[in-house]
């Protein structure tokens, strides 16, 4: 039956996506921060989907999602004069992290969004499913 | 005898196994709304039921003269003959999904698999009830 395979495909989507959201909120934690646990400014992070066949024989065809790798932005962070601060460079300059808010902000509504549109197609296909086991009862 | 009562059935069972079928790939489509590179894909529904109810013959089947030959899925429903959506307006990653149209089709897909389980739970009841005893009112 293949509507079952809604299930897999639609909670692996669902799973990348909240993998993505937690990124988002790392990056937005880290907005301000100075020093990683390297002692480097914190790097963004954003996930890499990758399409995951899924299925055998009749289900071939199904399409889910997996996070293949979590990149690192190589932009060099935001560099801000302020000789009196601890971690303030021999020029006088402190390093923060290279977030971009804004863009943070996008990332975070666009996955909340794919998110809940996974969620509808899997209840749609429960509600379908059940109907379909009263076939026949009247 | 029995075949006959089963006949009328067997349109809609293959309609309703099409109709769940094309559910799993736009459930695809939606699922792989931010995979860069992702191809948007669909079943030609009228071409595939025509293929199942043996209207038509399935372009590409294999024919299977002994009994270990493969026959793999041929006609509309095969990887290679599903159709790929095109892109509605031009996206950097290359991804073809359009959110709209695919959940427009998702919601339209849905309320022809519920018709036609409807129609097998009617035509199930019109068997039953001639089934039935004139005595038993």
């Amino acid at each position: 039956m293949s509507m079952f395979q809604i299930f897999s495909v639609s909670g692996s989507a669902v799973s990348a996506q909240s993998q993505r959201l937690n990124v988002v909120a790392s990056n937005l934690a880290n907005a301000d921060t100075v020093a990683g646990p390297d002692g480097q400014a914190y790097k963004a992070r954003q996930v890499m989907f990758q399409t995951q066949l899924m299925g055998a024989g009749n289900d071939v065809g199904s399409a889910g999602v997996r996070v293949s790798t979590i990149t690192e932005d190589q932009t060099p962070g935001r560099r801000v004069l302020d000789p009196k601060h601890p971690q303030a460079d021999a020029d006088g300059y402190v390093t923060y992290s290279n977030v971009n808010t804004v863009e943070e902000m996008v990332n975070m509504i666009s996955a909340s969004r794919s998110y809940q549109n996974n969620i509808e197609v899997m209840s749609t296909a429960k509600s379908l499913l059940l109907k379909t086991l009263q076939l026949g009862q009247g | 005898m029995l075949n006959r009562l089963t006949d009328s059935l067997n349109f809609q069972t293959q309609a309703l196994s099409l109709r769940s079928e094309r559910q799993r790939l736009l459930a695809s489509n939606i699922a792989n709304a931010d995979t860069p590179g992702y191809q948007a894909r669909d079943i030609d529904f009228a071409r595939a039921l025509r293929e199942a109810t043996g209207d038509l013959q399935p372009a590409g089947q294999l024919a299977a003269t002994q009994s270990g030959h493969m026959s793999p899925l041929a006609g509309a429903r095969s990887d290679s003959q599903k159709t790929y959506a095109l892109a509605a307006q031009t996206n950097l990653d290359s991804n073809t999904v359009d959110m709209d149209r695919e959940r427009a089709n998702f919601a339209d897909n849905s309320v022809k698999y519920e018709a036609t389980l409807r129609f097998i739970n009617g035509a199930v009841r019109t068997t039953l009830d001639a089934m039935k005893s004139p005595n038993a009112a």
